[in-house]
């Protein structure tokens, strides 16, 4: 598995001491002048295989009920991006004859991943997912107007996350598909101000910061700033729909 | 076409009509809420027009006025006033979910209130299977037990099971595409908050409600607790004005207004729909329109409601409801206006809902074949016009053309309602003798491609003329097949010729 969180070879301990800047060694040789560090707990780094009660709250830090704010000021995604156009719907991120795949189930929740983006057009030579992969090597996708317009599938974020990838980065998004992103909590939504996806290209290496709400291309070294995630913040701060309720008293705790 | 963004203005024919409503005295005030403990064994509403007069909200001391969609988030959200973009926990009226969504749904379920744990409402929650039902895919199938399951388990009062995939007529309850099955079966009411998982739930806005599209994690939410997260939209609103020519359907209207403010015009936004021309409409073609609002970002499309509703709903339902309109001095992002009689019958070529064009301007696109059905274009009423267009032409049709009714009783009427002016004839005898293929069983069926034995699925890279809803790359399978969206007139019309035709070449 190729994937390229920055932060996937990081020990599981690690992730709970956000401010601690880590010795990392990152899979690229390239000077990072502030790699902050990642707090999302990533999939692919789990000691134990995860549950799909994990899954849900991957992008939620870990130490977000106790210092929420330290939290959102540290956390970043890194890694190569993979970039599309405009208008990129549900059926071109996971097309509909792989929809009897069950998000919830383990095991098809993985097999969805292998699936991502693999309707694009064959305009797209370089594939999300190469060739006898189940897994992208791309963490970040970059998109342009509309990206996730078409049905209310949650597999489509559910397929990205699944295959890799950790954050998208479009100009602007359906509706569903950004909500279902925050609800789930699967991959991380954000907006850029202008069209980055005509001035990356895939297979850029790529820094989001979220705190200072700002992408590095370190390929081109360009920067663009991100727009405000706005009040959807809360929620995906909190890791989700249920998180979110569960931490303003809406519904109770996990049950046992 | 003219259209124009102007500033929100008062539009006289939604006064007009809640002038014309209030003669009716409001013997219900019953709120939303109260809808949980239903009495359900008399019909106390059927007969609904409950208006009286529509000062600026039925929501108690209200100052500003608002749009129909704020109302109903306001009375859901048990709030006096709101105002777009505020966030609010909404009680929801119906959770409606399918095969494709169920499954995944009830496992965020499970998964969150606890293995034992109950709905929130047994009789608020629908399930109907319709997207995967006729294959031999084993997930699919699955997919479809696992709803049963569930069903059983939960004991949800309304489940439209099918065991018997070699006969659907053999199943008592099946019905079929989620969408048509929800306003046929008295699902979808006035004033009411209708979510479902999956993005054309927003069809059921035609009878005056809010209803959207969410996902599985949103609805297992809404399983658990009856309530949701939502933000107010702003509203959109279309007045569409003028006399419709015999040679139009709702399915153009809503492809014009797609085409004006493109795939993502009306993203977050509310679609209102008003005029004249709308209150023409019968209930299926207001379907029509609000059904492909999603095609343009929308997040709820809306037709007031008004006599053609209550009619419908007159033997549908005993659920006491109450209707909210937009008040006069309601807020609107922006107001369009269309003069129908003007437009010419379109199509939206691919691979994009928004790609219009005039019908004719694509009268040497040679077509493969003709696909009709679908939430969108597979009601009684699309089939009527598509046979409507065959016998004007007494031919035969020259490419492949497959049916597929929505439900159950589509099918029923497409083999049991005389077609007007045909001398008795039904659909299906008109089908027959143009040399269509045989309705087939309903079902969401190839619109959305599925499994790779889904009847009439794209499979090779042709070009079909569809009445359904989405033509990006490989929606209906075969991702280099070209997808033409049209009405059922002008679907009809070109497999009639072997080329995209404007239907004016056999209805005038």
């Amino acid at each position: 598995m190729a994937a390229s969180l920055a932060h996937t070879h990081l020990s599981h301990a690690a992730f709970r001491s956000p401010r601690i800047s880590p010795p990392l060694s990152p899979p690229y040789s390239l000077k990072l002048p502030t790699l902050h560090f990642p707090t999302f707990k990533p999939l692919s780094s789990s000691p134990v295989p995860p549950q799909p009660q994990h899954r849900t709250l991957t992008l939620r830090p870990p130490s977000a009920a106790s210092d929420a704010t330290a939290t959102s000021t540290t956390t970043s995604f890194h890694g190569l991006c993979y970039v599309v156009g405009d208008n990129i719907d549900t059926d071109q991120i996971i097309p509909t004859k792989y929809l009897t795949l069950v998000p919830s189930k383990p095991d098809e929740y993985a097999k969805l991943g292998s699936y991502a983006l693999i309707g694009l057009p064959v305009s797209y030579p370089t594939r999300f997912i190469d060739p006898g992969e189940t897994k992208t090597k791309y963490s970040i996708v970059i998109a342009g107007d509309n990206f996730g317009c078409g049905s209310s599938r949650e597999h489509a974020p559910v397929a990205l996350r699944a295959a890799g990838a950790a954050a998208v980065v479009a100009e602007s998004y359906a509706r569903i598909f950004f909500r279902n992103s925050v609800a789930t909590g699967e991959v991380y939504p954000l907006e850029s101000e202008v069209r980055i996806c005509e001035e990356c290209r895939t297979g850029d290496v790529v820094t989001i910061e979220l705190g200072e709400s700002r992408l590095i291309n370190h390929t081109t070294g360009k920067e663009y700033s991100l727009k405000p995630i706005g009040d959807a913040r809360p929620v995906i701060e909190a890791g989700g729909i249920f998180a979110y309720a569960r931490k303003t008293g809406m519904i109770p705790m996990i049950p046992s | 076409m003219a259209s124009s963004a102007v500033a929100p203005s008062y539009t006289p024919c939604i006064n007009k009509k809640d002038v014309g409503l209030s003669a009716f005295s409001s013997q219900l005030s019953i709120s939303v809420q109260n809808a949980k403990k239903r009495v359900s064994r008399k019909i106390v509403a059927v007969m609904t027009p409950q208006q009286s007069e529509r000062s600026p909200a039925t929501t108690g001391s209200v100052k500003t006025g608002m749009t129909m969609t704020e109302k109903i988030f306001a009375r859901a959200s048990e709030k006096p006033q709101l105002s777009p973009g505020e966030n609010v926990w909404v009680n929801v009226d119906i959770l409606m979910t399918h095969d494709v969504c169920g499954p995944g749904t009830f496992g965020i379920f499970k998964r969150e209130f606890g293995q034992n744990a109950k709905v929130w409402d047994r009789e608020k929650i629908v399930i109907i299977p319709d997207h995967y039902i006729f294959t031999a895919d084993e997930r699919a199938n699955r997919n479809v037990d696992i709803c049963r399951d569930f069903s059983n388990e939960q004991n949800i009062k309304y489940f439209y099971d099918i065991k018997d995939l070699g006969n659907f007529k053999a199943n008592p309850d099946y019905k079929g595409v989620c969408h048509v099955a929800l306003a046929q079966e008295g699902h979808c009411r006035p004033g009411e908050v209708l979510l479902g998982t999956d993005s054309h739930t927003c069809t059921a806005g035609a009878f005056g409600q809010f209803a959207t599209g969410i996902g599985n994690t949103d609805a297992g939410f809404v399983l658990g607790t009856g309530k949701l997260l939502l933000k107010v939209p702003p509203t959109l609103r279309f007045v569409i004005d003028g006399e419709m020519p015999n040679y139009l359907l709702a399915k153009d209207l809503i492809l014009q207004i797609i085409g004006e403010i493109s795939v993502s015009g009306a993203t977050y936004k509310a679609m209102e729909f008003v005029g004249p021309t709308v209150e023409s409409l019968t209930m299926e073609e207001r379907m029509t329109l609000c059904n492909m609002v999603v095609e343009a970002g929308g997040k709820n499309g809306l037709v007031p409601a008004d006599s053609t509703t209550y009619k419908y709903l007159e033997d549908k339902t005993s659920v006491p409801y109450e209707a909210v309109y937009s008040d006069g001095q309601a807020r609107f992002l922006s107001e369009y206006r269309f003069d129908v009689s003007k437009m010419e019958p379109l199509v939206a070529k691919p691979h994009s809902p928004d790609n219009r064009a005039l019908a004719r301007e694509c009268k040497d696109v040679k077509i493969d074949r003709v696909y009709i059905g679908s939430c969108t274009g597979g009601k009684t009423e699309d089939f009527m016009a598509a046979a409507k267009v065959f016998l004007a032409s007494g031919k035969k049709v020259k490419v492949p053309t497959f049916l597929v009714p929505a439900t159950h009783k589509v099918w029923m009427d497409i083999y049991g309602l005389p077609v007007p002016e045909s001398g008795g004839k039904t659909c299906s005898q008109i089908f027959e003798e143009a040399g269509c293929d045989t309705p087939t069983s309903p079902s969401c069926g190839a619109c959305l491609g599925g499994p790779k034995d889904t009847y009439a699925r794209l499979n090779e890279p042709q070009v079909c003329v569809s009445t359904t809803n989405r033509n990006f790359p490989g929606r209906m399978g075969h991702k280099e097949g070209q997808i033409y969206l049209a009405s059922p007139y002008t679907a009809a019309a070109s497999a009639l010729t072997g080329f995209v035709t404007d239907p004016r070449e056999f209805l005038q």
